[in-house]
């Protein structure tokens, strides 16, 4: 396989003239084919002899190569597909990550299309998860997606989050937020929970042995409590921009790069141009 | 504790229609509770969720001084 991959890199060069050898999408399509092996197998081939699939070109300033192999062979559980959950997907799905566990029971209407990439007028009525995996083949077809189209449940729960290296809290109430936080810590996965409420939202990042929500929300949180956005409603750049920080936080946790917002609150309010990181514990 | 002393409040989200106009040096009276200030701007305590002060996680019950930065946060759980 790797004399096939490179007889068809090509060299190549990124815009401040460093030249490298690239792999073009087609070209990892048709040996995905020939091969019978997911795309993302040929891409960790091509990155394992320094040969760069194209489609991560502009990445590459930032990450290694290693790096890149790293996003390749990590998996990440999507837990609601709306606001948050479609810029997500989106950003995982063209950073690489070879796996995505894609979830959501709902199906689009209306009132979703201000802010959820994922929807479309063509799409209404229809299930967001099913999109979700549409929308990720069409963005990066060498990555590996399963796709539920269930609301999550402490009962169901474990099945679909199982052997993620990362879950993202995506969701849009409270309650079934504390749901997938326990489901995380007994299963020993690190996640990562944002939460929007008209212009202004918040993002964490809670490892197992971290106290987690329980310091946002309290010990307790009522099913039946409605957060500040059943009044507010979500803007979209506020729910986009939140979807980019919660990536950002995810990216960081796979390559063990960076510092996370680990017992910290990562508080944002466009209305007056706030963003603050605050201590929690 | 009769001096008055001058704190910088900041409200998010639903509670922002609640934030006084003069939230930059809100005059406080020296030694009172998070709660005291809540109740005098007319905030359930039920909504005030999550409170910052001076960047750190507080209290309902913390006692201000005067020169912090209170932060008040309702409970957000959109997306």
């Amino acid at each position: 396989m790797i004399q096939e991959i490179k007889k068809y890199a090509k060299p190549k060069s990124f815009p401040d003239s460093d030249t490298y050898k690239g792999i073009s999408v087609e070209h990892v399509i048709r040996l995905s084919e020939q091969f019978e092996v997911p795309g993302k197998e040929i891409e960790i081939a091509a990155l394992e002899a320094e040969i760069v699939p194209e489609r991560y070109a502009r990445n590459m300033k930032s990450y290694t190569l290693d790096d890149q192999v790293v996003l390749l062979k990590s998996t990440v559980s999507v837990v609601g597909l709306g606001g948050l959950g479609g810029g997500v997907t989106e950003i995982l799905a063209r950073s690489g990550v070879g796996t995505l566990l894609l979830m959501d029971g709902d199906s689009f209407e209306d009132h979703n299309l201000n802010r959820q990439f994922l929807s479309r007028q063509s799409l209404l009525l229809t299930s967001k998860a099913e999109a979700a995996l549409q929308r990720v083949r069409e963005i990066n077809s060498s990555i590996a997606v399963r796709h539920f189209g269930t609301f999550l449940t402490k009962d169901n729960g474990a099945d679909m989050i199982e052997g993620s290296d990362v879950a993202v809290d995506c969701l849009d109430s409270l309650h079934t937020r504390t749901i997938l936080e326990k489901l995380t810590k007994s299963l020993n996965i690190p996640m990562v929970s944002a939460a929007v409420a008209g212009g202004s939202g918040h993002v964490t990042t809670i490892f197992p042995e971290d106290p987690g929500l329980k310091l946002i929300y309290g010990e307790q949180v009522d099913p039946s409590l409605k957060g500040a956005e059943a009044s507010l409603g979500c803007l979209p750049q506020a729910v986009t921009l939140l979807s980019s920080l919660e990536c950002s936080e995810v990216l960081k946790i796979l390559l063990k790069k960076g510092n996370l917002a680990r017992n910290k609150l990562i508080v944002v309010d466009l209305l007056d141009n706030t963003f603050d990181v605050l201590q929690l514990a | 504790m009769n001096a008055s002393a001058k704190i910088q409040l900041k409200l998010y989200a639903t509670l922002r229609k609640f934030l006084p106009d003069d939230c930059d040096e809100l005059d406080i009276e020296p030694g009172s509770s998070v709660s005291d200030i809540l109740k005098q701007l007319g905030i359930p305590d039920n909504e005030a969720k999550l409170i910052f002060i001076d960047g750190k996680k507080g209290a309902i019950d913390t006692i201000l001084k005067g020169g912090e930065r209170l932060g008040v946060f309702p409970p957000v759980g959109g997306g």
